[in-house]
């Protein structure tokens, strides 16, 4: 089995580009990984491309070869859809197909167009990653979900308000120097305890804003790295997926993720690491909820314990193991179908020493975890440096 | 995205979920009912197998007449097919052998919590009529 290097990552800004359309946002990424890759477009043996909602945003099924025109390829392209998981699927599968030797470069990726739907047409754009039948026809909407669980998270463990504000305003300082990021602005915590309530706990700055925008990576298998001489120091050692049941009524826990907790596992022991060995992680933090969730997934923490761990500093930038120095989906955005290759486009540059937030990562390996839905679906990947 | 093309916006022309509305009738005529599996695992229409152990035999029992809120939120922006609905408040009530999520009614929203008592019923949505699983308190 061949390893798998990062050869090249690219991103659009994240922010609120309501009139650019989804295949214009992925051009823009794509080129970027291009040139950040130095491998030739026809090299590429097919598109990997995760994209949430552009049936109800752009009217656009069939993404796929839309996409690859977009990019400039002549190859086959398939839209992976996994709610906001989606190009997190698109990665692990680009991954696998490398490995066996299916294909010897791979371009992945996501894009999303949000905000040409307003608040109200995107949160019900959103909500359809939840049952329908069981979930939305009774009101669910997705902050509503995780507030669901973080309220189950509080009864059962403890934890406040200003526990969650202090997740907020340690992704929003990771933000400031991030030139794709949405907010780059610091809050306080009182700004975020003083922000209105979406659904009871959470508030305005306990969610993700609403995203346009779009990434990209070109990954090669290690003989294509070696036999072109690339300058690929990253590689992707690890893959793990897990799922659970869809709806938050049927699922055992309502304030853990199982999902994740396989995801992770099969990760670590892919890669031969174990959580020890983790310097570094960027999570699905939707919510700021989602992060506690994620950080207890991965086994940072033991159930219940990582509720407190930004208050502490332990998840800061000059903490011992910093989360989200991209500014997470929190401040950075959350164009849905990019941000799980995002995420490995963010670990590369923090890993490879060219992202400014490179200086707080005291490790050679990183850890992404992409979650879908209410956590329902969850890809975990394992990146390393120099290895 | 302008609510008459089916989903849960649908409007009346909306043609019936088979299983889920027949529930949802069930629940309004007072028979409310779940699946259970041979391993007492329950579960909710449509079901030809058990989520939890992969069963497929499925009997209807009777759905428990109360249940305990589990979890709640108030709901302060909503998807445009419960528009006017907000704020409301949202839960997963826990009936023994399944839980509900469903709209809460019949109290001041400031005095749900965890252990509130609810009954299963159907109501009707603010915003445009639709029918909706409420759980309503004791």
């Amino acid at each position: 089995m061949t390893g798998v290097r990062v050869a090249g990552v690219g991103l659009t800004h994240f922010g609120e580009h309501p009139e650019r359309t989804g295949r214009d946002l992925f051009a823009e990424a794509s080129e970027r990984a291009f040139a950040d890759a130095g491998v030739p477009r026809e090299d590429i043996e097919q598109l990997n491309y995760g994209n949430f909602m552009g049936a109800l945003s752009e009217h656009q099924g069939h993404q796929g070869p839309l996409m690859a025109e977009a990019a400039g390829l002549n190859a086959p392209a398939t839209r992976y859809e996994s709610a906001c998981a989606s190009s997190g699927v698109a990665v692990r599968e680009a991954v696998k197909d490398l490995r066996n030797g299916e294909a010897d470069a791979v371009l992945v990726g996501g894009a999303e167009r949000m905000n040409n739907l307003g608040t109200a047409g995107s949160t019900e754009g959103l909500a359809i990653a939840a049952d329908d039948l069981y979930e939305v026809r009774a009101g669910m909407t997705f902050p509503a979900a995780y507030a669901l669980m973080a309220r189950a998270y509080f009864d059962q463990y403890g934890g406040t308000q200003e526990d969650l504000a202090e997740i907020a305003v340690k992704n929003h300082d990771n933000a400031l120097g991030n030139e794709y990021a949405q907010y780059q602005s610091a809050i306080t915590v009182e700004d975020a305890l003083d922000a209105p309530t979406i659904a009871e706990p959470l508030g305005l700055f306990d969610a993700c804003p609403i995203t346009d925008g779009a990434s990209a990576a070109v990954l090669v298998s290690e003989e294509y790295a070696e036999a072109n001489e690339l300058d690929a120091p990253v590689a992707v050692t690890g893959t793990g997926q897990g799922g659970d049941k869809m709806a938050l009524q049927d699922r055992e826990f309502l304030a853990r993720t199982p999902a994740a907790e396989r995801a992770a596992e099969e990760a670590y022991a892919d890669a031969g690491i174990d959580t020890n060995d983790v310097a570094v992680a960027e999570v699905h933090d939707c919510f700021t909820i989602a992060e506690v969730l994620a950080l207890e997934a991965l086994d940072f923490y033991a159930p219940g314990e990582a509720i407190g761990a930004a208050a502490r500093g332990e998840t800061t930038r000059d903490g011992d193991r910093p989360i989200n120095l991209s500014g997470g989906l929190k401040a950075k955005g959350h164009p849905v179908g990019a941000t799980g290759t995002s995420q490995v486009v963010e670990m590369t540059r923090l890993l490879r020493g060219d992202h400014p937030n490179s200086d707080a990562v005291g490790g050679k390996v990183g850890v992404t975890h992409n979650a879908g839905g209410t956590v329902a679906s969850t890809t975990v990947h394992v990146l390393e440096v120099d290895v | 995205m302008s609510g008459d093309a089916g989903g849960a916006s649908g409007g009346s022309e909306r043609v019936r979920d088979e299983g889920y509305d027949d529930f949802l009738d069930a629940i309004a005529a007072d028979e409310g009912f779940y699946l259970e599996c041979p391993e007492g695992h329950g579960s909710l229409p449509p079901r030809r197998v058990c989520p939890h152990c992969g069963a497929t035999e499925l009997t209807e029992v009777p759905l428990p007449a109360r249940g305990e809120v589990e979890t709640f939120t108030t709901v302060h922006v909503a998807a445009p097919s419960f528009a006017d609905d907000a704020p409301y408040v949202t839960a997963v009530a826990d009936f023994g052998g399944v839980r509900l999520t469903g709209v809460v009614r019949g109290v001041d929203p400031e005095t749900v919590e965890g252990g509130t008592e609810v009954t299963a019923d159907v109501g009707k949505t603010d915003t445009a009529g639709e029918r909706v699983l409420v759980l309503r308190a004791v």
